[in-house]
């Protein structure tokens, strides 16, 4: 065994810190531990990964069918029913992200206080783990819309950059609740009321370019950049005669406000992630 | 740190002086104070009101008050502790769980904590895929990690069960998987909280083998317990920690003296009245013992670690100074193995007839054992009972080690084995 090999000098030790040990290992432990919780998910399964993309498929089969065949819903809105589909797959990895979020500090305990474990690795995993999720359910539409008779369009090659922004935003936040949780689990219960509240103040059921919505009402709720981000994943996917959300409320309301509010939520997210880390496994 | 000392030209070579070995961990003016919150008013709307944040307020415990010490390279160091004295802190605290709020702390080389065995294992898993896990935890990267998956399984014994799931493991398994990977992460410091206090006998034999061999290799222990004799048989120093505070540090044998004092100040304190007799009496024996001891010798050996060749008797005699009158007294002596494991223990002797001694009297107590103990670290202990009913009072220990040929067992029996080819008279 090689031990004793390195060079054997005293280095200060200065406690626990979010990135504790390097990057090197903050990406070996994020990538290990994500993947791991994702394989244990559908380890016990007969389908196995099978199950990833097949259960998009069909849960949002059966919204689509619902919503385009039974109620005949669409009118003004062309490929309402894609629109929707799109719409609850980006929202549900919002979701899972930051609900997982909350519990994820308290859920890994053990590596917390009884290990030296670069702390930010335990919501980066949540956020990676709820990516990947993303990405099958994103295929498994995607093959819903091929039968459907939608698409496949180059455009739909750009949606990756929705999916940056979208992780950029999400993981700010997933940041900032997993420290708050522990700090005060109010903060838990406050944002399940919010998310809840999101669902129906976000253009997800309906579109941004809705003539009942007032203009200003318009440009508050495109600050929320869960809408522009939505608009721009139905022009790639759904519908490319949609308008921007730059062609709605302009170029200011409609881009650097959104995109403002992604980079303040990304960078207060790891500044706090950073500050409160050192404390977390005390303040369990 | 060594002073270079060149010899005049043309001699050639360099000496060096005795270099200290090096530190492997330096430790000063560590402080850790928590804040406990205080508890949460009470839920009625006139408290809400008035306290709108719910929370009383808390106060400040302070656990670790001031701690330096150092640790050298390849060192077994113990930290002995009651529960709640500081200890596990002060464990976290070199672990990076846990932030002191002063003082420094620098350590060589690659550090690896096992406060519990099995942190992070994932019971929906194969062993393998937890060994990577856990193996990455523990500071490996993903590709050693993978390498080593057989060898760690190997260790632990469990080959024949791969293909179970974490969760349909036994108790005793987990453990040894843990222990098995604790045992191949290549750490260069390895910091225990309790960890020995898992396993059964054979897995406590393990740890003794594999501490043995950290030795050998010259990685450097620490060793949290409340479990002094653990930290007789494997370290060579160790520091009892009480209230915060560093009490004693130094040779094992002083600071299990001065714990069982500790404790027992604290069951006294606790307990007063109910306190059984016997804890009474080894009181007695600690803070007002009946004799000092002058000095111990194993004939022959006069070296710091004693070593008794294989066959050859183990006989040593301890110079006492008896402290009081004592009507009757007997000394007998234990030998434990490095398991603490009693492997013997003599009966009493007494001086002249009725063992009666009076203070200032100076005795000579020889002893001469058969040596029938396998290769490896022994304990002698010198007991002194007052009256023939008295438990015998906690005296110092020595060690001692029996070199040569290591084979298993507790024992060193006479044995002839031989292997001859068959004859056919097995049948008839």
């Amino acid at each position: 065994m090689s031990a004793a090999t390195e060079t054997f000098e005293l280095q200060e030790i200065r406690g626990p810190s979010a990135f504790g040990g390097g990057a090197r290992r903050t990406l070996d432990l994020l990538w290990l531990t994500s993947v791991t919780d994702f394989r244990v998910r559908y380890s016990n399964t007969g389908l196995g990964y099978a199950w990833s993309v097949l259960k998009p498929f069909l849960f949002f089969g059966i919204i689509y069918v619902v919503v385009n065949q039974v109620l005949q819903f669409s009118g003004s809105v062309p490929n309402y029913a894609a629109m929707l589909v799109l719409n609850l797959v980006i929202f549900q990895y919002f979701q899972e992200a930051t609900g997982a979020a909350l519990r994820s500090i308290p859920s890994k305990e053990p590596l917390v206080r009884k290990m030296q474990f670069p702390r930010i690795v335990i919501p980066l995993a949540v956020s990676l783990t709820a990516v990947i999720s993303l990405l099958f359910n994103l295929l498994g539409i995607f093959l819903l819309f091929i039968v459907a008779g939608i698409g496949p369009s180059w455009t739909w090659l750009l949606l990756p950059l929705v999916v940056v922004v979208l992780v950029t935003f999400s993981t700010g936040l997933v940041l900032m609740l997993s420290v708050l949780n522990v700090r005060s689990q109010d903060v838990g219960q406050a944002w399940t009321l919010i998310v809840r509240a999101l669902f129906y103040a976000t253009p997800i059921l309906y579109p941004i370019d809705l003539d009942a919505i007032p203009e200003t009402v318009q440009k508050i709720m495109i600050a929320n950049p869960l809408a522009p981000l939505m608009e721009q994943a139905r022009i790639w996917v759904v519908d490319s005669s949609a308008p921007t959300t730059v062609e709605i409320a302009g170029w200011f309301f409609g881009f650097v406000v959104p995109m403002l509010v992604v980079i303040a939520t990304c960078v207060i997210g790891f500044q706090l992630f950073e500050r409160e880390a050192p404390r977390v496994a005390e303040a369990l | 740190m060594g002073v270079l000392l060149s010899n005049p030209p043309g001699i050639g070579g360099e000496y060096h002086l005795p270099v200290p070995p090096p530190v492997a961990i330096d430790v000063s003016g560590l402080s850790k104070t928590f804040q406990i919150p205080g508890p949460r008013a009470p839920f009625t709307l006139r408290e809400r009101l008035l306290n709108p944040t719910g929370r009383t307020p808390g106060r400040s415990l302070e656990v670790l008050k001031d701690i330096s010490f150092d640790v050298k390279r390849g060192e077994h160091f113990g930290i002995v502790g009651r529960n709640g004295s500081g200890k596990s802190t002060l464990l976290k605290v070199l672990a990076s769980v846990y932030r002191a709020d002063r003082g420094r702390i620098r350590i060589a080389g690659r550090l690896a904590p096992f406060l519990e065995l099995g942190v992070g294992f994932n019971a929906e898993l194969p062993a393998a895929d937890n060994v990577i896990l856990n193996g990455v935890m523990m500071g490996l990267s993903p590709r050693v990690a993978k390498q080593r998956v057989d060898e760690i399984i190997d260790f632990a014994g469990l080959n024949d069960y791969t293909d179970l799931l974490i969760k349909n493991y036994s108790s005793g398994m987990k453990v040894r998987l843990a222990f098995a990977v604790m045992t191949h992460v290549d750490a260069d410091v390895l910091l225990m909280d309790e960890v020995l206090a898992v396993g059964d006998a054979e897995f406590q034999e393990k740890c003794a083998e594999v501490f043995e061999r950290m030795r050998e290799e010259e990685r450097t222990m620490v060793l949290v317990t409340h479990a002094m004799d653990t930290v007789a048989q494997h370290c060579e120093r160790a520091m009892l920690i009480d209230d915060g505070r560093i009490d004693t540090m130094g040779d094992p044998d002083d600071v299990a003296e001065r714990y069982y004092e500790v404790n027992l100040k604290a069951a006294l304190a606790g307990g007063g009245e109910g306190l059984p007799e016997i804890a009474g009496r080894m009181v007695d024996a600690v803070t007002d013992p009946a004799v000092a001891i002058n000095a111990v010798t194993l004939r022959g050996h006069h070296e710091e670690k004693p070593a008794i060749p294989p066959g050859e008797s183990i006989e040593f005699e301890v110079k006492v100074r008896v402290l009081h009158d004592i009507a009757d007294a007997g000394f007998h002596f234990q030998i434990a193995n490095g398991n603490g494991q009693m492997v013997f223990a003599s009966p009493k002797a007494v001086l002249g007839d009725e063992g009666a001694v009076r203070a200032g009297e100076v005795l000579a107590i020889n002893a001469e054992v058969e040596n029938r103990l396998p290769p490896g670290r022994y304990v002698v202990t010198l007991g002194v009972s007052r009256g023939p009913s008295d438990p015998a009072g906690p005296t110092r220990s020595v060690r001692f080690e029996v070199i040569g040929e290591r084979r298993g067992g507790m024992f060193d029996l006479e044995h002839r084995v031989s292997v001859e080819s068959g004859s056919e008279s097995l049948v008839g």
